[in-house]
């Protein structure tokens, strides 16, 4: 264990190496946020609610879902693939650790970090210049926490599979870009699950992506209530199970597939 | 001459590798597609609750992000530098190709181009003739020439500011995640500027000018003639900024100190 959580340290210490550029990026990500609010509110124009949620809290569903984002993004999917197209996964296969579980931590400082220093300052700048809904109810923030531990779970492990996937496909470029497609759609980023229409959704509701943005958020702006939530909660946890086996089953196959491209 | 026939063995060399993996580039074609029809369904989800965006029709804005696609997709195909920094500065890849006598900048685009891009100009062109046939517009002589300036103004102002923050590297070596969120911001010409208030409408006109991607150079073929004089400035905008990415690269390029690796 001591050495997963030490894993962690030294990807947080890397990050905060480079750290001056984030504060660049907390701006843009503002503008970011700024443009998208302007948009939603020529959306509503004047209509006071679209499927439950008011303006305000459109607004602060998009800017609490870039903001859990930096937490629950990383790149592990495209360092894996770059590890095996390099050889050097072959190193990291005789080395004592899990190799998937070491990713994961390695993702997780990355998150720790970002939303230390990216998304808790950027919520603040960000809510100075919009007018957003930051609930003061304690159990929300709670609920919320809970949620995005499952979202960056789920987010991973998603990326583990699109990472494993390079033993089989040696080039998956094209697999990594689809799949930040899918998510960024799907996961409710960029709207809400609720605007679609209900075919749409039925099909969502099979899919785990959801669990990574819309359930987050719906929660932190009390778009979900009392039941909904603990639903949410359970099914986002249930997702982290099942999760888990195509990512061993396909790594046991992996690992017999593997061919060393160079090193 | 000489950059012409590098231009065309680049070509060759770049068609080799990507027929090696042919199922990964289906699936990018794939995934370009996808991507594109995200934003088209984002349009059509949101005028499901909507019937106007501050006076403009699902088709017209459509029509915008059909037109946008266009220089979009030249862009991608020929100045995919965002992982300059990356790639070139913090591994050092840059010395190799500073030894060798063509303009850098034109190497290391060489070296990323991803033609298979190009497809994003039949989807564009594709959708704006649904939506243009919703609107009931029809195609005036001129109006393919005028497309085509307009198209390669809007490319050269999408390339210019990506270069103008690839050239940021050479002075600063850290990785640098302003690049992808300045990519996000670019989304945003593709929607009418009249939405935005006056700072975002002046920043998407003259500081990012991405609103010369899509809304401007859109208007002049949607009839929209309150923005003639921005659709005009299209290729204006795109000479401009182009000149002002090349300078800063050069200077740029003298501070460059290696990395090593």
């Amino acid at each position: 264990m001591d050495k997963y959580i030490e894993m962690i340290r030294i990807r947080f210490l890397m990050m905060l190496a480079y750290r001056t550029n984030y504060y660049s990026g907390i701006l843009i990500y503002s503008i970011n946020i700024g443009a998208y609010y302007f948009l939603w509110t020529a959306i509503y124009g004047g209509k006071e609610n679209i499927q439950g949620l008011s303006v305000i809290q459109m607004t602060t569903y998009i800017a609490v879902a870039w903001m859990a984002r930096a937490f629950y993004f990383n790149n592990i999917d495209r360092e894996i693939a770059t590890e095996i197209k390099e050889g050097k996964v072959a190193i990291e296969l005789i080395r004592p650790y899990n190799y998937l579980g070491m990713k994961t931590m390695q993702g997780l400082g990355e998150g720790i970090f970002r939303l230390l220093f990216f998304s808790v300052p950027g919520m603040v700048i960000v809510s100075f210049i919009f007018p957003l809904n930051y609930t003061s109810n304690l159990l929300t923030w709670v609920l919320f926490g809970i949620s995005i531990i499952f979202s960056f779970i789920i987010n991973s492990q998603i990326n583990l599979l699109t990472g494993i996937m390079t033993f089989f496909l040696f080039n998956n470029d094209g697999l990594i870009r689809a799949k930040r497609v899918v998510i960024d759609l799907f996961s409710g980023l960029l709207l809400p699950i609720s605007f679609y229409p209900l075919w749409a959704q039925n099909i969502m509701n099979v899919l785990p992506f959801q669990a990574i943005s819309y359930i987050p958020s719906m929660i932190f702006t009390e778009g979900f209530q009392g039941k909904e939530i603990i639903e949410a909660l359970i099914y986002q946890f249930v997702w982290v199970l099942i999760l888990i086996l195509p990512i061993q089953i396909l790594w046991l196959f992996a690992k017999k597939q593997l061919i060393i491209q160079g090193g | 001459m000489f950059y012409l026939s590098m231009f065309t063995q680049y070509v060759g060399q770049y068609m080799k590798t990507r027929m090696q993996y042919r199922a990964d580039l289906v699936v990018e074609i794939f995934s370009d597609l996808l991507f594109q029809a995200v934003n088209l369904i984002f349009i059509l989800v949101v005028f499901g609750h909507t019937q106007l965006l501050s006076g403009w029709q699902r088709d017209e804005i459509i029509f915008i992000y059909g037109f946008f696609l266009v220089p979009y997709a030249l862009f991608s195909a020929f100045f995919n530098i965002w992982d300059f920094n990356d790639r070139y500065i913090v591994k050092g890849e840059m010395d190799r190709i500073l030894t060798r006598p063509i303009h850098s900048l034109f190497q290391v685009i060489l070296e990323r181009i991803e033609l298979e891009s190009l497809f994003g100009v039949v989807t564009g062109i594709v959708i704006m003739f649904y939506a243009g046939s919703n609107l009931g517009l029809t195609v005036r002589w001129f109006d393919p020439l005028v497309f085509i300036v307009l198209v390669i103004g809007g490319a050269l102002v999408y390339a210019s500011i990506f270069i103008m923050l690839a050239s940021i590297g050479f002075w600063s070596d850290a990785r640098t995640s302003v690049m992808p969120m300045v990519y996000n911001i670019g989304n945003y010409g593709r929607y009418p500027v009249d939405i935005y208030n006056k700072a975002i409408r002046f920043l998407l006109t003259w500081i990012l000018p991405f609103a010369f991607v899509g809304v401007y150079p859109a208007s002049f073929f949607l009839g929209r003639t309150e923005w003639y004089i921005y659709a005009l400035l299209t290729p204006v905008m795109g000479a401009l900024f182009f000149t002002l990415a090349i300078i800063l690269w050069n200077i740029g390029v003298t501070k460059y100190r290696g990395a090593g690796n």
